[in-house]
């Protein structure tokens, strides 16, 4: 018999409490009633659509995600995403044949460099985060339209090698998995393993203690801003190629739904904390709300009151579980 | 005299009269008293709702989800109404809507001790969506002839309309509380410091509370407006209304960090923004181009101040 030790129940309780283990269970008990609801959800193909539209969210959250522990907040996701994958997509519809990687890698720069944008009015010029990319998430929107000259393209106008870009599968699995899965990878290690990465949480935590560490803060602000425009100009060429088509008004309130995936994955608001892991099953529970919705045919206009709801309900028990954590230290502190 | 003309609402009121002077060049229709009242009424419910939340905004908090709350509390209006509900009385139960939604970010920020942003994030979403689920994709219309006279109409026979009167008074009544009571006062000191507030006992949470709900009051009341001027409700009104009202207050001046910024700003910015959009549609620029536009104005509105001081600063250390 295992003999549990206050230390190891210390430590069950530290897993339990974790956003991810509350998060999975969750996912876990709405996915078994849905599919007590409705067998049809239960199904390889339909968790293979699940994790597809969850895919690009989930991308874009990264960099939303690491805004947000600096302290800041990037509105230009939508846009931007919008700008980049309407700039790829006017080039095929120009005629040029461009191979569908370099094409995401263009998206990939013309991001970095709308991020860079924003990174330079919020850390040079010290303009407020949501005031800076509420400007440019105007501008991007425009130019949208400026640049496409309020056309859109459509799937025929782009070669299929594109399309098979976010469509196609290595050994069975879709790209857009190991896309996501690499980034993930990626980022992870960034985040947990590498100075630059504890930097950011440094300067979340408290700006100015990082800075008399020794931390440049101006140039971490600035690199998660470019580094979250780098990420969402990939999303931008994913996801025209995924959809096969660029409107001007793609992904309009994408970074709603970009924070929705972040704040349910329990990355503090405050700045600070917050894990990738969190962010990742965040993003799937999004998606997983959407796709049951239409599974079990309740009207697809719940999915926004129901993603309304559900940040409340995740920020209402972060809020609770902290008020009972500080008692419980002042407690300990007075026995 | 410098200090005039250092302070926001001065460079305000000169880049009005340039919009004046620039538009009416360009445009022989601009400079036309009934075409400027007129134009009025494409900005005065944004504007209404600009009035709360500059005071908001000086509290050093935020209400995103004012746009959502007109649609929640229009969509109630719409289908009280369909149900055989009188006007008057759909429209009493459009502002206890409103109200309510107001009153539960507050007793929410307030209770759980969250960024408003936060909060009103999520009822963005949770509002716009109840809308949707009320009307699902379809419109309520049919509304009686008489109605539209609310937010159509005229003052008493002048050629003001009376979303202007409406907006006027309101305007009057916040700037009032705002910068001649106790209340307004503390509106100041909590944007300016918090935590010294509440050690003063000053009470932070009421303030927002009542706050929060006056803004989900003023944009049930905005909704009323709309609907009257277009005579339907469908569950996408109003969207994207929050970023325009947020720009306006910021453009007049009001520190996004809270702590500054007077009502006098915020209307002198709020006509500035609508009669700029006036000007070039009658110059036939798209919406989008109007956007960009937009989107630089309040760019650069907080970063000229900025490099201003930046500026001076520096030629004050070389002399």
């Amino acid at each position: 018999m295992i003999q549990i030790t206050p230390h190891k129940r210390q430590l069950l309780l530290r897993i339990l409490a974790r956003r991810e283990m509350s998060l999975l269970i969750f996912t876990l008990v709405l996915i078994a009633a849905v599919s007590i609801y409705s067998p049809r959800f239960f199904s390889v193909t339909n968790f293979n659509d699940i994790l597809l539209n969850a895919a690009i969210l989930a991308v874009a959250a990264i960099g939303q995600m690491m805004v947000v522990v600096t302290g800041g907040i990037d509105l230009s996701v939508g846009s931007g995403l919008a700008l980049c994958g309407m700039l790829a997509g006017l080039i095929y519809k120009n005629g040029y044949a461009l191979h569908p990687l370099l094409a995401l890698l263009l998206g990939g720069l013309t991001g970095l460099v709308l991020g860079s944008i924003n990174g330079i009015l919020v850390s040079k010029a010290g303009v407020p985060p949501i005031i800076a990319t509420l400007g440019t998430m105007s501008i991007y929107r425009g130019l949208i339209f400026i640049t496409a000259k309020g056309q859109w393209v459509s799937a025929h106008e782009m070669p299929d090698s594109f399309i098979h870009l976010a469509r196609g599968r290595i050994l069975g699995i879709p790209n857009l998995i190991f896309i996501t899965i690499f980034f993930y990878v990626v980022f992870y290690y960034f985040l947990t393993h590498l100075k630059p990465g504890r930097e950011i949480y440094a300067v979340g935590g408290n700006a100015e203690a990082a800075r008399v560490a020794g931390i440049n803060v101006d140039r971490i602000k600035y690199a998660v801003y470019t580094i979250s425009g780098f990420l969402y100009g990939l999303c931008g060429v994913l996801w025209v190629s995924r959809f096969a088509s660029a409107q001007s008004d793609s992904a309009t309130g994408f970074e709603f739904s970009t924070v929705t995936a972040i704040v349910i994955g329990g990355v503090s608001v405050f700045g600070g904390t917050g894990r990738i892991t969190g962010v990742l099953l965040g993003a799937i529970l999004i998606s997983i709300v959407e796709n049951a919705l239409s599974v079990t045919q309740i009207s697809p206009f719940w999915q926004l009151a129901i993603q309304g709801f559900i940040i409340l309900l995740a920020v209402v028990v972060d809020a609770v579980m902290k008020n009972r954590d500080r008692k419980t230290v002042v407690r300990g502190q007075q026995a | 005299m410098s200090r005039v003309i250092r302070r926001w609402e001065f460079i305000l009121v000169v880049l009005l009269a340039a919009v004046f002077v620039i538009m009416s060049r360009l445009s022989p229709y601009f400079l036309d008293v009934r075409n400027l009242f007129d134009a009025t009424l494409h900005f005065t419910e944004k504007a209404i709702i600009a009035l709360c939340m500059t005071m908001i905004v000086i509290t050093g908090n935020v209400d995103l989800s004012v746009a959502s709350n007109m649609a929640m509390s229009a969509a109630v209006m719409g289908i009280a109404f369909r149900s055989g509900m009188g006007i008057g009385a759909a429209a009493g139960l459009c502002l206890l809507v409103g109200t309510l939604g107001g009153l539960f970010n507050g007793f929410v920020i307030t209770r759980f001790k969250l960024p408003a942003m936060v909060v009103t994030l999520a009822t963005f979403s949770l509002f716009r969506g109840i809308a949707y689920v009320l009307l699902g994709n379809q419109a309520v219309t049919g509304y009686p002839y008489q109605f539209s006279d609310l937010g159509q109409g005229y003052f008493a026979g002048t050629i003001i309309p009376n979303q202007l009167v409406f907006f006027a008074v309101l305007a009057v009544i916040f700037g009032f509380v705002l910068h001649k009571t106790t209340f307004g006062r503390y509106i100041y000191a909590v944007g300016s410091n918090e935590d010294a507030c509440r050690y003063s006992g000053v009470p932070v949470d009421r303030i927002k509370l009542i706050l929060f709900t006056i803004s989900g009051l003023i944009s049930s009341f905005a909704a009323v407006l709309l609907t009257s001027r277009i005579l339907s409700t469908r569950p996408n009104i109003a969207q994207g209304y929050e970023l325009e009202v947020i720009t306006a207050v910021v453009l007049g001046g009001v520190s996004i960090n809270g702590g500054s910024g007077t009502m006098l700003g915020v209307v002198l910015s709020l006509f500035l923004i609508g009669f700029t959009r006036f000007g070039m549609s009658l110059l036939n620029v798209p919406a989008q181009v109007m956007t960009v536009l937009i989107g630089c104005l309040l760019i650069c509105a907080i970063l000229l101040p900025k490099l201003v001081d930046r500026f001076a600063q520096r030629s004050a250390k070389r002399a």
